[in-house]
């Protein structure tokens, strides 16, 4: 049983900024515009993060510093992402060409500002941003004493757990349930259908493209807190990741929910291996379980890929001029 | 003077001019982050990126040097793009094909002489086209996105050659593989002494031929042959290729795989310089093979374009390093490639507000021309 409580609080670790980062591309699409820079949103959401709890670990402590650091990657996450929207939405940029520059952008900014800043602090111009993980929850008061619930979701976690399954419904609500979402997803599928009843197609593309920003940077930030305490300007592919847990589950909420624990769970598997008595027996190279998660991606796009219900219009400009 | 103007400005305002004012863009963003981190030797610095790869005759043989292998993961992208494909699986192909030409540069001790380094640059080809094959199947036939399966097999392969590195070729002392007997590396051809400073040599050598042959190759390939149209036309128009009766699904699969020998030929041609480099085990994506898709972008995927823009982004590179000196970290670099990147993005903007300049202009010297006309035929 501890086991499988193990697997579970892991799996979380990774499948949490999966889901948000994930469900930020999702909007971003179904507004019609392809968000490929999501890996570098997440750098730069996790630079700026970790670089704000770096400076004001002393100064503020605990939950609330974690929740303002989440501020502060969302908003360095809507201003790489406006511009990759003024590129693909007014500019008509080839949208995967602009998300590639923001991709490489982001890890050579990270970078550079790292080693100057730390280089001006304190003379040792590493490239790494340190900061003290002072963010775990041993136990939810009330809720961690619930019987096996309580052990399996509530007892050794984070706070940004929580934050994402928040972010899931309020996304479902409002894809779903407002008159916003059905605009933004009408944009995606036929913007000129959504332009003739005046539907601003371009005010929608950019909200689609900045919630993107904003889901990607947090969820950057998410991703790095619980596995690490040194951000060394890399997210591991995760962005990439979530674009195919996207595409597995199919630009839909709920179903982006399933693939983003399908997959976060193989990566728990693959990296903590070695905890799991039964995976540390076989006679397999550590190797196999680090290309698992990306073998089976690979697996389940090749049965998933046929019948793709990807938004019509996403990754074509929108033209007024055309028809 | 009219030759530079086709070649600047060449009918709607295509040809080079919208890379040059993307260069030029980047170029100053690149300046002004210099100007903010470190004002006092910002214009040091600057200078040294501007300069750094021809003050003397070593640097440009290490332009070139360092030009060789993303002038291959660039043709690599270039190839692919022609046909419609985002090609992003470079890194992953780059790094089965260093793999294969390391694994035959040590263990095939039986080749003799040239024949030796052939074998491995054969052997990585076929291991990067492999690489490339995948995906393009995949997309071919199951409809698989190709971006993202390159992406993931760009992660499998890492993984993959880390592994068999480990188990086959291991120089466990310094973490990476074994050096490669001496005839599997790349002839000198006189080029290390050629491009030298005093008794300075370059690491050149004649993997540069091998690039530029390709890039050479596969231009007429794409150009001059009925096979390379069928591949353009799937790029231009999927379904009226299709509807045309050429076979799309053949030609996603042989351009994803010709891609993926370029890719793995630049890996074999960086690890086979003759400089003993070892292929170091980590769990990091080949840069290299990123590196390739600014190449090809900024060439618009032409490949003897290709070779100019590989020689420019190697210069950056080398002028970064000299950049170093004024302690300034080196992806100042990488910051302003990609911002180069998202300028040359732009470049349908740029093309067209230079289109109607030219129009313009050409307006202008019409009326003049017929006002001229309309004075002679008065008097």
């Amino acid at each position: 049983m501890s086991l499988l409580y193990f697997i579970v609080q892991q799996s979380m670790y990774f499948s949490i900024p999966l889901l948000i980062v994930a469900l930020g591309g999702m909007f971003s699409e179904r507004s019609g515009v392809v968000n490929i820079a999501l890996e570098g949103i997440m750098i730069i959401g996790a630079f700026s993060g970790t670089l704000f709890i770096s400076f004001f670990q002393d100064i503020i402590k605990g939950q609330p510093l974690l929740i303002l650091a989440l501020l502060v990657s969302a908003l360095s996450g809507v201003i790489i992402a406006l511009a990759h929207a003024y590129a693909s939405i007014n500019m008509k940029a080839d949208q995967v060409i602009s998300g590639t520059a923001i991709n490489m952008f982001a890890p050579a900014f990270a970078i550079y500002a790292a080693r100057m800043i730390n280089s001006a602090r304190n003379s040792n111009g590493t490239q790494q941003i340190q900061f003290n993980n002072q963010f775990h929850i041993a136990k939810v008061p009330v809720l961690g004493d619930i019987p096996v619930l309580g052990e399996l979701l509530f007892q050794k976690t984070y706070i940004t757990t929580y934050i994402g399954f928040a972010i899931l419904i309020i996304a479902w609500l409002v894809l779903y349930k407002t008159r916003l979402g059905l605009r933004l997803r009408a944009c995606g599928e036929h913007p000129h259908a959504a332009d003739s009843v005046g539907v601003n197609v371009y005010k929608m593309r950019y909200i689609g493209v900045i919630v993107s920003g904003i889901l990607g940077a947090i969820g950057g930030l998410v991703f790095i807190i619980p596995t690490t305490t040194v951000f060394d300007a890399t997210v591991a592919g995760y962005g990439f990741l979530a674009l195919a847990v996207l595409i597995f589950g199919q630009w839909r909420p709920w179903r982006v929910l399933f693939a983003a624990f399908f997959f976060g769970t193989l990566k728990a598997i693959s990296s903590a291996y070695s905890g799991i008595p039964f995976l540390l027996s076989l006679p397999v190279n550590d190797y196999f379980y680090k290309m698992l998660p990306f073998i089976v991606t690979l697996v389940v796009l090749i049965f998933n890929s046929k019948k793709s219900q990807a938004p019509r219009a996403s990754g074509i400009p929108y033209d007024m001029g055309k028809r | 003077m009219n030759a530079l103007k086709k070649a600047l400005g060449r009918g709607e305002g295509a040809g080079v001019l919208p890379s040059l004012i993307a260069i030029v863009i980047g170029l100053l963003a690149g300046f002004i982050v210099l100007l903010v981190t470190k004002p006092g030797q910002a214009l040091g610095g600057f200078t040294a990126i501007l300069t750094g790869g021809i003050v003397d005759m070593k640097s440009i043989g290490q332009v070139l040097y360092q030009a060789t292998p993303i002038m291959l993961t660039g043709l690599s992208f270039a190839f692919a793009n022609k046909t419609g494909l985002f090609n992003i699986g470079t890194a992953g192909q780059f790094v089965v094909g260093a793999y294969a030409a390391l694994l035959v540069g040590v263990k095939c001790t039986f080749l003799p002489g040239a024949l030796h380094w052939i074998a491995a640059l054969l052997a990585a080809m076929i291991a990067g086209a492999l690489w490339g094959f995948i995906p393009g199947i995949l997309k071919a036939l199951r409809n698989v996105n190709e971006v993202i399966s390159c992406i993931i097999m760009n992660y499998i392969g890492m993984y993959m050659v880390n592994f068999l590195i480990k188990e086959t070729i291991y120089f466990s002392l310094k973490n990476q593989s074994m050096p490669v007997l001496a005839s599997a590396n790349m002839p000198k051809a006189g080029l290390n002494t050629l491009f030298s400073t005093g008794i300075n040599m370059s690491s050149l050598n004649s993997g540069l031929f091998v690039a530029v042959i390709m890039a050479v190759i596969l231009y007429v390939l794409l150009e001059k042959t009925v096979f390379g149209y069928e591949l353009k036309a799937c790029g231009y128009n999927r379904d009226a290729a299709r509807y045309a009766g050429i076979n799309e699904n053949r030609s996603i699969i042989i351009s994803m795989a010709v891609a993926g020998a370029m890719a793995g030929l630049g890996g074999a041609l960086l690890y086979l310089d003759g400089s003993g480099r070892g292929f170091n085990v980590v769990d990091v994506l080949a840069p290299e093979g990123f590196n390739g898709v600014p190449v090809a972008l900024l060439a618009m995927s032409n490949p003897i374009a290709v070779i100019f823009s590989a020689i420019f982004v190697a210069y950056l590179s080398v002028g970064g390093l000299r950049m170093q000196l004024y302690e300034f970290a080196p992806q100042a670099i990488e910051i302003i490639i990609a911002i180069i990147i998202y300028f040359s993005a732009l470049s349908l903007l740029i093309r067209g507000a230079v289109a109607s300049l030219i129009a313009k202009n050409r307006e202008r010297r019409g009326e003049r021309g017929n006002k001229q006309a309309e004075g002679g035929d008065t008097q």
